[in-house]
């Protein structure tokens, strides 16, 4: 069983002991302690349940690879599930649940899955729940989704009690590890001049070379790790980022870092996490390697670990994870697990070597430490079923008879695999190292970046030198040749040094033993997370799915939330084997970001609740706030809906505010309008191309109601255009459309006809606009005074400047609603001031400011059109009847030639029309006019569709607008409208003028 | 080919499974087939299965220049729905989910179709009108849909955050027989049935050639020797151009990297698929508990299958916003895939230029949906060599006579 | 996430900054142009796997518009230049073709 030992440790700190709690049963550990470390002292050696079938499971790793140590970490809105044990740092008052256990870790009802698991290969379920049909939807799918998932899902009604931030770095050489190879990178690109930065993911630094042991420029690793870093952090030009990982390399230099601020120290007012946005010129990945598992049957028992993690709790958290280990592997380094529990006096019942003889010094080491080594073996099988109690072993083919051994843990090691994901992450390119049996970095063909070359170098273990002193030499190597190429000096300094080390080569062992049969190769866990097994890829490949991607979609080996750490080459050698192939004519699945899994908080970092996204507000938007408006999200801009009264709903509303407007005199926050200047001495010609009509012809002073189409001939925009001098003209667009149609002026100016002399500019925030409109209108600009409003002085369609209420002023006579209309535009800064004194002036009128609806309907009465309701993207200006706004004079305009294509002329085309329901009724939203019979695809034949319908209080009745197939020529006739009642129920509608109100349009031309 | 079935699975596991047959051959090309489909994902594969099934044509090779099923058809978000604006669409993606209501059937392979249920989430007034308009099209076109109001869209997702401070949720548009597949299966099951009738999947096999005469195709040239054929059907997605190219033509087609990801796996929280287009996000949780989000295209011509990151925070963002739990869990894996995006967004069934030749493309962000239709319809226009009633509106002419299908008018996009 | 160098305000910026505008270095085809010629113009698309000549507009910077020469699959970009171009300048052709000496240009 798992404990404590005395006399180790060097990550932990024994005089600060924290409580935690797993499953609810309290605990404690030491600060320094991982989650994983801290439950492993305690003698918790099983954590968790596996995916499929349900077998208890056991910490395998010690790092980021782990795949079964994962817990529902925290609770109510900080529980995050899915949370690694091994890389959780341990804190105060810890909670962790184990997951995919129900009722309990211990009891576990879908353990029970194990009991068929022969009926449960890869793949099963593609070849069954198909009959009968029914069942798959109403009984299968539902029970297999019920079983689905691993962590908790958090409370939807919670709201995560953490922060995110974004940060951003530049750097000349990003070194991605912390590790002894990166630490020496980085310094030897910092000596080159290069501005660095080190990313490390866990909290230390030096990676495993202090565990490992060894020796660098004469010191112990510890101490010459401590020696670089202060070296590094003394340098300005070097940054360095602990317990911060690099997750993602992406194009052209950019890295995202992913940093765990204050996951131990929760509620502390730090965000929880930061995403680094980091541009790099040069990247070094330094991530070192991982230990593989070796497949045997039985493999997964709570019990078998990487001998490197046995090594690492051992001398890290001084954690002995059994008392009696039996190491299993077909290389020199998990030797070093059998010399280090020696060492620490715990019992190493043997050492199973594939190899048919161990003949490097670390097997000579451990001979002299009196140890057992036995060459050519294999575990042919794993006692114990919640914890290992034992193994049996037999040479590695299996034959020889079997002898029984003693042991609680065994500690396997399968070789190592250099961390390529980085790497791999942007197109960089592996090549298969038949002798260390690894895919190794294809230095020929790297990432590369924006000019072309190549942009990451690897270093130490990553690049494939599983040994201190080539790896040391490589980075340095990197670091060099990084600083180079970033455009840094290349330093003289010499690489560190470590004394050269003997190693005998691995032997790839895939399966072990290799005669395994059916029954055997079943119980040999590839994935342990997604329980695939050995039999699982051999049966893939059986059946056709011979690629490599096609066997990890089928067995979902990989895809567990290690993401194949762990699995991925031993299942692609089983794969290989398999097909009788080389492994590299297999090749790997596809490696991509993140690195390990990082929070989606990170992620949205500070964007959300009211920083979600830029709120543009207009100059009164604190006016409108005030007064209790309703708002309407339009683009980013926030517009007033309507202004409710107190106990008023918002359709009463809408209807009270056109009532008074009509009646009397209403307000409008118009501020939102784009407004665009274009001038020049070819300005008038540009205006010609824009708009369809003609525009140069404008009078100066004069104002004129426009149309753009894009140059696929479809409406895009329309506004009031207004000639302010001899080469100048203002453009009012639609709020939504005044970047866009900005955007559209300047696409035009700069790439098509880059030689016409014209300026524009979005002037859209620069004023503050407001809208005042109805009856009533001319008394309160008099009430404001300073300028004559009279209709002589200012007809309809002009506009004037002047200083309104002491207010420089620019005042248009427009009318979006038909009444007598005035639009007030002054400097943005004096908006909310020439609001309160249009209030002020309108009081003894009882002035009612309107919201966006009463002013869509207040239109639609007149029959004016809107952008976005009776245009769509499809819909042209010919089919809105407007065919008075599109010159005829003109030889050419943007959608010009478009609009002769034969779909555009063509005479069936929906036009529009009003709408009049014979019953007063307000036809539905977006309800279709429905034709006779059905088309060839069985679907009802339409002759048209409302465009914008609405109760008018002004007539007390439905009125609308549509587009109907030859509708202008059938004035009069009555048309059905189909509605969602399910009765077949239609609303008839009698075809006539766009226009509701006012048909002489006298009221706003007086 | 044995059939699946659960008697099946019993059998063999008594005996260790050693009985299971490939599920699809691995043949070396003849020199000559009837029909030619470049492309075996799920709509080269299904355009291969009609031709079997519907016209008895299964002198048929499907060529695959990687693994089949390796384009989009292994990487997209897996929605199924057919609640689109316009008649064609809607004509095509219903006929499209009709059929994957019984494709498990049909190809004797259970590829999950799993009608759980698909909402848009209405986020603005606009939208609202929008969504009211298509279900009022989608009721004349014989789709089931309905607008829901709020409280309904927080039963089906307990999950959602209803009021927003940006966008509250205002309804959304509800289809209960719109949901997802498992993506792969669709492929697999589709091969293995093409494999049953007689047809050759050839795997690993690049088109390098297109072989003309007369104006009509004649041949194919590949990494595996040239190929004889009268009608050769380009089913490529964002390769077409490229394809298009050796034959001669030009398309109205850009291919732009578009990316989805995946949370880790988490207990059962959400049991519909849910479209948020005015933030632009979208997520169901599959089968495995994982949460599975599809993001934003890039907007640059792009053949890397990587996207930018920046897509994926906006992605996120918008989700963490609507669904505020989200925060608390982790990116597992984020993918890009490269898909076609026609001038109108809408797909090309199509004949070319070219005689024999005709494309299925165009598909966009949203062609896995469209897997079943899309085959049946295509199959028809390369048996008969003219268009059925399904693919009529969809040719390339559409460009030229200013005929678009655009479905961005209603509030839904894509996917 | 691609860097682009604006020719006019000589910003290395990032894709964030930018809006693609699609093929570069097309011919207007207007009033008088046939359907063919028209549809062209407007849909069909080069598309290709390698050289593209694209627009781009540094639009959250200097507003203005530029063109760009970038591989579409290797996402390399061997020049941007100034928009007032109906063709490729004889230096951006020369940046390509010192990468890719057998290109044959855009068709």
């Amino acid at each position: 069983m798992s404990h404590r030992i005395d006399d180790a440790g060097r990550l932990i700190d024994r005089t600060r002991r924290l409580r935690f709690s797993f499953d609810g049963r309290p605990m404690t550990g030491y600060a320094g302690d991982t989650l994983a470390s801290a439950l492993l002292a305690g003698g918790q050696m099983m954590v968790g349940r596996s995916f499929k079938y349900h077998r208890p499971r056991g910490v395998v790793a010690s790092g980021v690879e782990e795949p079964n140590a994962l817990v529902n970490l925290g609770s109510g809105s900080r529980l995050e599930p899915n949370q690694r044990a091994t890389t959780t740092a341990l804190f105060d008052r810890l909670e962790a649940r184990s997951q995919n256990v129900w009722p309990s870790l211990a009891f576990d009802i879908g353990a029970v899955n194990q009991l068929i698991a022969r009926f449960l290969p890869a793949g099963f379920y593609y070849k069954t729940f198909m009959f009968p049909r029914v069942a798959w939807e109403k009984l299968f799918e539902p029970f297999i989704r019920q079983s689905a998932g691993l962590g908790r899902a958090p409370d939807p009604e919670d709201r995560d009690a953490d922060r995110y931030e974004y940060t951003y770095h530049h750097t000349d050489v990003l070194v991605i590890g912390g590790g002894v190879a990166g630490l020496a990178a980085a310094r030897a690109a910092a000596a080159g001049g290069a501005k660095v930065m080190v990313l490390e993911q866990e909290r230390h630094w030096g990676g495993r070379a202090p565990v490992d042991g060894g020796e660098i420029d004469g010191l112990d690793p510890d101490a010459w790790v401590k020696a670089a870093v202060d070296e590094l952090e003394a340098n300005d030009n070097v940054t360095l980022r602990s317990a911060t990982m690099g997750a993602g390399v992406y194009d052209h230099g950019y890295v995202l870092g992913y940093e765990r601020v204050a996951d131990e120290t929760p509620g502390d007012g730090r965000p929880r996490h930061r995403l680094w946005r980091i541009r790099a010129r040069q990247v070094v990945t330094a991530t070192g390697a991982l230990e593989r598992p070796l497949s045997f049957p039985g493999n997964d028992v709570p019990g078998v670990m990487l001998a490197a993690a046995v090594r690492d709790y051992a001398v890290n958290y001084g954690v002995a994870v059994g008392r009696r280990a039996l190491i299993v592997t077909n290389n020199d380094d998990a030797y070093r697990t059998a010399l280090t529990l020696s060492k620490l006096g715990l019992e190493v019942a043997g050492i199973i070597d594939a190899r048919p003889a161990a003949t490097g010094a670390l097997a000579e080491a451990a001979r002299a430490a009196g140890l057992r080594v036995m060459t050519g073996k294999a575990i042919t099988g794993v006692k114990g079923r919640r914890a290992v109690t034992g193994a049996t072993i037999a040479n590695l083919d299996g034959e020889g008879g079997e002898e029984a051994l003693t042991c609680d843990i065994i500690a396997m090691s399968g070789g190592w695999s250099p961390v390529v994901h980085l790497w791999s992450h942007c197109g960089g390119k592996l090549s298969w190292d038949a002798a260390a049996a690894m895919f190794r970095p294809d230095p020929a063909r790297p990432p590369r970046g924006a000019d072309g070359a190549a942009f990451v170098h690897t270093a130490g273990a990553a690049t494939g030198h599983m040994s201190l002193s080539e790896g040391l030499a490589d980075a340095h190597a990197a670091g060099k040749a990084a600083a180079k190429a970033a455009g840094a000096k290349a330093t003289r300094k010499a690489a560190p040094k470590a004394p050269e080390e003997a190693q005998q080569p691995l032997q790839p062992v895939w399966i072990m033993p290799t005669n395994a049969g059916p029954a055997k190769r079943a119980k040999m866990w590839l994935d342990y997370q997604n329980d695939v097994k050995v039999s699982d890829v051999q049966l893939a490949a059986q059946e056709g799915y011979q690629s490599v991607e096609h066997t990890k979609r089928y067995t979902t080996l990989g895809m567990a939330t290690d993401q194949g750490k762990l699995s991925n080459i031993n299942g692609l050698a089983v794969l290989s084997d398999a097909l009788g192939q080389p492994i590299p004519q297999t090749g790997t699945t596809t490696f991509r970001p993140p690195y390990t899994p990082i929070s989606m908080g990170a992620i949205a970092g500070e964007a959300r609740g009211p920083l979600f996204q830029p709120l543009r507000r207009t100059p009164m938007h604190d006016m409108h706030e005030a007064r209790g408006v309703q708002w309407e999200p339009v683009g980013h801009w926030r517009r007033g809906y309507a202004y409710p009264k107190s106990g008023e709903s918002v359709d009463e509303a809408v209807n009270r505010e056109i009532l008074a407007t009509r009646a009397r005199v209403g307000m409008l926050d118009a501020s939102t309008l784009g407004k665009i200047l274009v001038k020049g001495p070819d300005a008038g010609r540009f205006m010609d191309m824009l708009y369809t009509n003609m525009m140069s012809s404008l009078p100066i002073g004069k104002c004129r109601y426009g149309l753009m189409c894009s140059e696929n001939g479809f409406l895009s925009d329309d506004g009031v255009v207004v000639r302010l001098s001899e080469d100048s003209w203002l453009c009012h667009t639609t709020t939504g459309g005044a970047d866009r149609i900005h955007g559209h002026m300047e696409d035009w100016l700069q790439c098509e006809w880059w030689d016409w002399k014209v300026y524009t500019a979005n002037l859209t925030e620069q004023y503050a606009q407001i809208a005042v409109a109805g009856p009533k209108a001319r008394e309160v600009l008099e009430a404001l005074g300073g300028m004559d409003v009279s209709k002589e002085a200012m007809p309809f369609m002009t506009y004037a400047d002047g200083v309104l209420a002491d207010i420089p002023a620019r005042v248009f006579r427009i009318s979006f609603t038909g009444e007598l209309s005035f639009e007030i535009a002054v400097p943005a800064h004096r908006g909310s001031e020439m609001w309160a004194a249009v209030a002020k002036a309108g009081a003894p009128h009882d002035i009612t400011p309107y919201g966006t609806e009463a002013m869509h309907i207040m239109r639609a009465e007149k029959g004016f059109i809107m952008i976005g309701d009776e245009t769509d993207g499809t819909v042209i200006p010919q089919d809105l009847g407007l065919h008075w706004a599109i010159s005829k004079k003109k030889d050419d305009y943007l959608g010009k030639r478009a609009q002769e294509r034969s779909h555009m002329v063509d005479p069936d085309r929906w036009r529009l029309v009003g709408l009049r329901t014979l019953d007063g009724s307000v036809i539905p939203d977006g309800a279709y006019a429905v034709g006779e019979g059905l088309n060839a695809n069985g679907q009802r034949n339409t002759i048209g569709r409302v465009t914008s319908t609405y109760y008018s209080p002004t007539l007390a009745k439905g009125i609308a607008m549509g587009l109907v197939r030859h509708g202008p020529e059938r004035m009069g006739e009555v048309i059905d409208f189909a509605t969602l009642d399910g009765t077949g129920t239609v609303i008839k509608a009698e075809i006539c003028g766009t226009c509701f109100y006012d048909h002489e349009g006298a009221k706003a031309d007086v | 080919m044995k059939r699946y079935s659960a008697f099946a699975i019993a059998r063999e596991g008594l005996r260790y499974h050693k009985g299971w047959e490939r599920a699809w051959g691995s043949p070396e090309p003849k020199k000559r087939y009837d029909a030619i489909i470049v492309g075996a994902g799920g709509h080269g594969l299904a355009t291969a299965f009609y031709l079997g099934k519907n016209f008895g044509i299964t002198n048929v090779a499907v060529l695959e220049k990687g693994w089949l099923g390796g384009g989009n058809t292994g990487r997209n978000t897996t929605i199924i729905r057919s609640n689109y604006l316009q008649d064609p669409s809607a004509a095509i993606y219903e006929k499209s989910r009709s059929l994957y209501e019984t494709m498990s059937q049909d190809v004797n392979m259970n590829v999950m179709f799993s009608p759980r249920g698909v909402i848009m989430l209405a986020q603005t007034h606009h939208e609202v009108r929008g969504y009211q308009r298509t279900a009022h099209a989608n009721a004349l076109q014989g789709v089931e849909t309905t607008f829901i109001g709020p409280q309904k869209v927080k039963e089906l997702v307990p999950i959602i955050n209803l009021e927003g401070p940006r966008y509250p949720v205002l309804g959304g548009l509800w289809q209960a027989r719109g949901g997802t597949a498992r993506h792969d299966a669709v492929a697999w099951g589709y091969a293995r049935a093409c494999s049953d009738m007689g047809m050759d999947i050839i795997q690993n096999c690049a088109v390098t050639g297109i072989e003309t005469e007369g104006g009509a195709v004649k041949a194919v040239n590949t990494s595996k020797g040239r190929i004889e054929t009268g009608k050769l059907a380009l089913v490529v997605a964002g390769h077409s151009s490229d394809l298009a190219e050796m034959a001669g033509f030009r398309l109205p087609i850009e291919s732009v990297a578009l990316q989805a990801l995946v949370s880790e796996p988490i207990k059962p929280c959400m049991d519909v698929v849910v479209m948020a287009n005015t933030v632009h996000g979208y997520l169901s949780q599959s089968d495995k508990g994982e949460m599975v989000i599809g993001g934003g295209t890039d907007h640059y011509n792009n053949y890397t299958q990587r996207g930018s990151f920046h897509h994926i925070e906006e992605t996120v963002r918008a989700l963490v916003e609507t669904f505020p739990m989200m925060s608390r869990l982790k990116m597992l894996r984020q993918w890009g895939g490269i898909v076609d995006m026609t001038g109108d967004r809408s797909p090309l069934i199509s004949k070319t230029p070219v005689g024999g030749i005709f494309v299925n493309c165009g598909w966009g962000t949203g062609g896995f949906k469209a897997i079943p239709g899309s085959g049946w319809a295509m199959a028809e226009l390369v048996a008969k060599g003219e268009p059925g009633p399904l693919a009529a509106d969809f040719g390339i002419e559409r460009f030229r006579e200013g005929r678009f299908i655009d479905e961005s008018v209603a509030a839904g996009v894509a996917h | 996430m691609l860097i682009l160098e604006c020719p006019y305000c000589g910003i290395h910026a990032d894709e964030t900054e930018l809006e693609n505008g699609g093929e570069a270095h097309l011919t207007r085809a207007t009033v008088g142009a046939s359907d063919e010629e028209f549809e062209s113009y407007l849909f069909a698309r080069a598309n290709p796997k390698g050289v593209h000549f694209e627009r781009w507009r540094h639009a959250y910077g200097c507003g203005k518009w530029f063109l760009a020469a970038r591989d579409t699959v290797t996402l390399e970009v061997f020049a941007t230049y100034c928009a007032q171009t109906s063709e490729p300048p004889a230096e951006v052709l020369k940046a390509i073709r010192a990468k890719h000496p057998d290109w044959e240009g855009s068709a």
